[in-house]
C-alpha cells in the first residue's frame, strides 16, 4: 500500500501551549486509521490541520504527493464529518448532501441521481426532501457522511463521530462504517477517545499523549504488546507489576514482584530492553482462578479474593497476592457450574510468563 | 521550547473585523472624549477660546454652590432612581424567570420591553400630565374621595423626577437580572432545600448571591446614563429638580461658555465612575465574605 | 400568586402613560386632562397639515435608515469578531466599542459638539446627528447579533468550506441565511432607537429639526399639546408594530436554527 498522508516534524503552538509535538506520520492509502487518545491530547488538533482548518506552526504535510502549505480547506482532497455533524439547519436533506456540488459540471437531474444515490448508500433513501432540523441523531450522522463522500474525497475525516450517539445506535454506526469504508474504498481517518471503537474498526491506531504519538501499531499489536505504560494503562485494563530485568538475551529474565523469576520472550519486550527496573504488564483475562479440583501446567501463585464485581458474562476479581503492591485483577467467564467466589476467599491464581509484557516508563 | 508568535490567519482576520467599529468608536467617542478634557482647561473669552491651561474652571465648578449642588443632586436624584427601579424591578424578573411558563417567558419580555421604545419625550411629557395639580392622578383620587386637595408633592420637584425616571429604565433592570436568574441551574435550588434549607433561606443563600451579578448589571446600568438625564428633569423636575445634564447644556447652548460646561461633564463623569467602581468593589467584597 | 399580582401591578404601570395617549389624542378638548370631552379626530387632521412636522419627520427617516444601516455593518464585524479568535486586549476592545451603552447621551452630544463645531469648525447637519446615532446603536446591534452569531455552531462554517466554498462563500450561504433574521431585528432595533432618540439631535442638528426636537419645541404651547398625543399615538403603534416585526424575525431565525427560545433581544 502506499502512503497517501505524509506528516513530518508536525509542531502546533497555541501561543505558549504546544499542542502537537513533532508529529511524524504516514497514513497509508485505503487503510482505516483512528487517532486515539485522552482528551486534550491534540488528536483532534492534528485531524483538523489534515483538513486544513488550523495551520501547522512548522513542518510539512503532503497529501498525495501534494505539498498542502497555503491550500486552504475548501481546496483540500479531504472531506470531513463534524462531531456535531454541522448539517446546515436552513436545507433540506438533499440540498445538504448537495451543497458541495455546486462547481459540479453535471447537469441538474444527473446531480439529483447522485444525491440520492449517495443517500442510498448511507440507508437515507427518499430522505431527500425532509428538513434537516427534524431528523435524529443517527440520521444526522448519516446526512454527514453522504455529504462528504459524494464529493468522492482522497481522504474521508470523522472526528468523534459516534460519540453523540447512544451505545446500541454506535454500535450499529461502526459496523456501517467499516462496512461503507470497504465499499468506497477511501482512507478514512478516525478521531476517538474511546479505545473500544478503535480497536473494533481500524486498520491501525495512533495512540497519543500530550500532543505526541506515543504508539502506532495495529489493533492486536497495540493491545498484546504495548511500548509503554501509559498505553498499556489507557487501552483495556492491565495489571502493572514491579520487576527487575536481570539478563536480556533470546529471553529476558525478570525478577517479578510476588510471581518470581520468569523468561518472557524478547518481543514482549520495548527494543533496548536493559538489565534494571521495569514495569511489567499482565492482562486480566491471562491470568485465571484455579477452583476446587482444577489443575494446570502453567505456573500458579496463591492469594485471597479481596473484591468481586459481577458482570452478567463476566466476574471480575481483585486477588490479593503476597509480594504484589496492588491486588490484581483477574477476569473469568462465568461458565456453568463455575461458582461465584466470596471476598475472602484463599484461591490459587494460574498465570503465564509468555503473557508478561515489559514496559518502558 | 520556541513559541510560536506570529499571529494565526485567524487573529488576522479577527482583528481587521472589530477594527473597524473600534476606529469608528475611537474617532466618534474616543477623540471627541479628548477634545471635552482638553476643553475644560481651557477658558472662553467671548467668541475665542484661550488655549492657556488652567483649572479654573475646577475651581468654579467645585466651588460655585449651585454647580455643587446640582452635582449633589444629580447623584441623590440618580441614587434614589437606581435604587427604586432595581427594589421594583427583581421581583418582576423574579416572577417571569421563576414562575411563567417557558415558553411565554418571550412575551413577557417583549410586554415589559414595548414602552421603553416608545418615544420617550412623549412618555415623560405623560408623567407631568399624569402627576399635575390637575392631572390624572390627582382627579381620579379626588374623584373617588381619598383626598380632598390635589397633591403637590409629586410634580415639579425630585419626587417626579425619580417615579418618571424609575419608569424610564425599568426594563434596563428587568433585563439583566432575568438573564442572571436564567442561569442559574434550577438543581442548585433543589439541592438547597435537599440540604436542610427551607424555600426562604435558599432565596437568601444560593438564588440571590448568584443572581447578583445581574443585580450590579442592573445597579450600573441604571445608575450611570441617569445621572446625565436631561428632557426628565426638565419637564416635571421644576426650579428644585433640575440636574447637572441641564446647567450642561446650559453652559454650552445659552452661555457659551463650553470650558465650564466641559469641566462639569467631567467631574460628574468622574463622579459617576468612582460611585460604580466603588460599588462593584464593596459588591465583589461582600460575595468574598460569604 | 402574589408575584403574579405584582407582576400586573407593575405592568399597569409601565403602561399607563402609553394608554393615556390615544385616549387624549382623540379627546375634543385642547387641555390634557379629565375629564373628557367628546371624540374628534382634529388633531390627527391637523398633523397632515402641517408642513414643519413632515419635514422633521423626513430628517428623522432619513437619519434613521442611514444610522441603522451604518450599525447593522459595525454591529455585525464586532459580533462576528466576537466568535473569532481570542487575543490579547480582546475584552478591552468590545467594552470600548459597547461602552456608549452605559456612557450618559449628554455627554456624547456635547463632545461631538465640542469636535464638529470648535475643533474642526464645520456646521452641523443631519450628517452629525448621523454619525453619533450610529455610534450609540451599535452597541444594541451587537447585543442583537452576538445572540445571532453565537447560535451558529462554528462547524457549519467549516462544513461549508470543507465541501468547497471559499471563505466568503460560506459566509453568504451558510452564515448569512442564518443570522439574517438577527441582521433585520438590529436593523430595525436600531432604526426604533435613532428615531426616537432627542438629546444628540438636539446638541447636534443644524437648521433644521428632527422629529423628537420638533415634539420639544411643541411641548412649550399648550394649545399645540392634542397635536403631539395625536403623533404620539402614531409613533406608539408605529413602535409596537416595529418591534412585533423584530421578534417575529428573532423567533423565526431561532426556530430556523432549530433552537429553543431562550428570552428577548436584548
Amino acid at each position: 500500500m502506499t502512503d497517501l498522508i505524509t506528516l513530518q516534524g508536525v509542531n502546533k503552538y497555541y501561543g505558549d501551549y504546544h499542542a502537537l509535538r513533532q508529529i511524524d506520520l504516514k497514513i497509508r492509502q485505503g487503510e482505516f486509521f483512528s487517532l486515539l487518545g485522552p482528551s486534550g491530547c491534540g488528536k483532534t488538533t492534528l485531524l483538523r490541520t489534515i483538513a486544513g482548518f488550523e495551520e501547522t506552526s512548522s513542518g510539512s504535510l503532503h497529501i498525495d504527493g501534494r505539498d498542502m502549505r497555503g491550500v486552504s480547506a475548501n481546496h483540500r482532497p479531504t472531506n470531513m464529518v463534524f462531531q456535531s455533524y454541522a448539517i446546515f439547519p436552513h436545507l433540506s436533506v438533499g440540498e445538504n448532501v448537495a451543497f458541495g456540488l455546486r462547481k459540479d459540471p453535471r447537469g441538474k437531474a444527473e446531480k439529483a441521481r447522485a444525491v440520492e444515490r449517495a443517500l442510498e448508500m448511507v440507508g437515507l433513501g427518499g430522505y431527500g426532501g425532509r428538513r434537516a432540523h427534524a431528523l435524529s441523531g443517527g440520521q444526522r450522522q448519516r446526512v454527514a457522511l453522504a455529504r462528504a463522500l459524494i464529493l468522492e474525497p482522497k481522504v474521508l475525516l470523522l472526528d468523534e463521530p459516534l460519540s453523540a450517539l447512544d451505545k446500541k445506535m454506535r454500535e450499529q454506526m461502526q459496523v456501517e462504517l467499516m462496512r461503507l469504508q470497504r465499499q468506497v474504498g477511501i482512507t478514512f481517518i478516525l478521531v476517538t477517545h474511546d479505545q473500544e471503537e478503535a480497536l473494533v474498526m481500524s486498520d491501525r491506531i495512533a495512540v497519543m499523549f500530550e500532543g505526541e504519538i506515543g504508539q502506532l501499531d495495529d489493533p492486536e499489536t497495540l493491545y498484546r504488546r504495548p511500548n509503554s505504560k501509559r498505553v498499556a494503562s489507557f487501552i483495556g485494563l492491565m495489571n502493572f507489576l514491579r520487576g527487575r530485568v536481570t539478563e536480556v538475551g533470546a529471553q529476558i529474565e525478570v525478577e517479578v514482584a510476588g510471581l518470581g523469576r520468569c523468561a518472557v520472550p524478547a518481543e514482549q519486550a520495548p527494543a533496548g530492553a536493559a538489565p534494571g527496573d521495569m514495569s511489567i504488564g499482565i492482562r486480566p483475562e491471562t491470568l485465571a482462578i484455579l477452583f476446587e479440583g482444577e489443575t494446570t501446567d502453567r505456573r500458579v501463585v496463591r492469594g485471597m479474593v479481596d473484591e468481586v464485581v459481577y458482570y452478567g458474562d463476566m466476574t471480575y476479581y481483585d486477588v490479593r497476592i503476597e509480594g504484589v503492591e496492588k491486588p490484581l485483577t483477574i477476569s473469568m467467564k462465568n461458565l456453568i457450574g463455575r461458582p461465584v467466589l466470596d471476598v475472602g476467599t484463599a484461591t490459587r491464581v494460574a498465570w503465564d510468563e509468555r503473557s508478561l509484557v515489559l514496559l518502558a516508563g | 521550547m520556541r513559541k510560536d508568535s506570529r499571529l494565526s490567519d485567524e487573529e488576522r482576520r479577527t482583528i481587521a473585523l472589530i477594527s473597524v467599529p473600534f476606529v469608528y468608536a475611537l474617532l466618534l467617542l474616543a477623540l471627541p472624549l479628548g477634545a471635552i478634557v482638553l476643553f475644560s482647561f481651557w477658558t472662553q473669552d467671548f467668541l475665542d477660546i484661550d488655549t492657556a491651561f488652567t483649572l479654573d474652571n475646577y475651581r468654579e465648578a467645585l466651588s460655585g454652590p449651585i454647580y455643587r449642588t446640582l452635582i449633589g443632586r444629580s447623584l441623590w436624584i440618580a441614587g434614589s432612581v437606581t435604587a427604586v427601579t432595581v427594589i421594583l424591578a427583581f421581583p418582576i424578573a423574579y416572577f417571569v424567570s421563576f414562575h411563567v411558563q417557558p415558553s411565554r417567558k418571550s412575551l413577557w419580555l417583549f410586554l415589559i420591553t414595548i414602552p421603553f421604545w416608545t418615544s420617550y419625550l412623549i412618555r415623560v411629557f405623560l408623567w407631568k400630565v399624569i402627576l399635575g395639580y390637575n392631572g390624572v392622578l390627582n382627579t381620579s383620587l379626588q374623584g373617588v374621595g381619598l383626598i380632598d386637595e390635589p397633591l403637590t408633592f409629586i410634580l415639579y420637584n425630585a419626587n417626579a423626577v425619580v417615579i418618571t425616571l424609575a419608569h424610564a429604565f425599568a426594563p434596563f433592570a428587568i433585563l439583566p437580572i432575568f438573564v442572571a436568574l436564567e442561569k442559574i441551574d434550577r438543581s442548585l435550588l433543589e439541592a438547597s432545600q435537599d440540604l436542610g434549607e427551607s424555600k426562604v433561606t435558599t432565596f437568601l443563600r444560593v438564588t440571590l448571591p448568584l443572581a447578583m451579578p445581574g443585580v450590579v448589571a442592573a445597579v450600573l446600568i441604571v445608575f450611570i446614563p441617569t445621572i446625565g438625564d436631561y428632557v426628565t428633569p426638565r419637564l416635571v423636575g421644576g426650579p428644585n429638580g433640575l440636574m447637572i445634564a441641564n446647567m450642561i447644556q446650559t453652559q454650552f447652548l445659552r452661555l457659551n461658555n463650553a470650558p465650564l460646561g466641559a469641566a462639569l461633564a467631567i467631574i460628574a463623569m468622574i463622579c459617576v465612575t468612582v460611585i460604580a467602581l466603588a460599588f462593584v468593589w464593596l459588591n465583589r467584597k461582600w460575595l468574598r465574605s460569604r | 400568586m402574589s408575584l403574579r399580582i405584582y407582576a400586573i401591578a407593575y405592568l399597569i404601570f409601565l403602561y399607563a402613560p402609553i394608554v393615556l395617549l390615544p385616549i387624549f389624542a382623540f379627546n375634543d378638548g385642547s387641555i390634557i386632562a379629565f375629564p373628557l370631552q367628546g371624540f374628534t379626530t382634529q388633531w390627527f387632521g391637523e398633523l397632515a397639515t402641517t408642513a414643519a412636522l413632515h419635514e422633521a419627520v423626513g430628517n428623522s427617516l432619513t437619519i434613521a435608515v442611514v444610522s441603522a444601516l451604518l450599525a447593522t455593518c459595525l454591529g455585525m464585524c464586532a459580533a462576528r469578531a466576537g466568535t473569532m479568535a481570542e487575543f490579547p486586549g480582546k475584552r478591552g476592545i468590545t467594552g470600548f466599542i459597547m461602552l456608549p451603552l452605559v456612557l450618559p447621551e449628554i455627554i456624547v452630544a456635547v463632545s461631538l459638539l465640542v469636535v464638529v463645531v470648535r475643533v474642526m469648525g464645520l456646521s452641523l447637519g443631519n450628517w452629525t446627528i448621523i454619525l453619533a446615532h450610529t455610534l450609540i446603536c451599535t452597541p444594541f446591534c451587537i447585543a442583537i447579533l452576538n445572540g445571532a452569531f453565537q447560535n451558529l455552531d462554528r462547524s457549519m462554517e467549516e462544513a461549508a468550506m470543507d465541501l468547497g466554498q471559499s471563505r466568503w462563500g460560506a459566509f453568504r450561504l451558510v452564515t448569512l441565511p442564518l443570522v439574517a433574521p438577527g441582521i433585520v431585528s438590529s436593523l430595525l432595533i436600531s432604526f426604533t432607537i435613532s428615531l426616537d432618540e432627542f438629546i444628540i439631535a438636539f446638541f447636534l442638528s443644524g437648521n433644521s429639526p428632527t422629529m423628537p426636537v420638533y415634539i420639544w419645541g411643541l411641548l412649550r404651547f399648550p394649545d399645540k399639546l392634542p397635536v403631539v398625543m395625536a403623533l404620539g399615538t402614531i409613533l406608539v403603534a408605529l413602535s409596537i408594530l416595529l418591534l412585533t416585526l423584530a421578534e417575529i424575525m428573532r423567533r423565526r431565525g431561532l426556530a430556523r436554527a432549530g433552537l429553543k427560545d431562550t428570552g428577548g433581544f436584548l
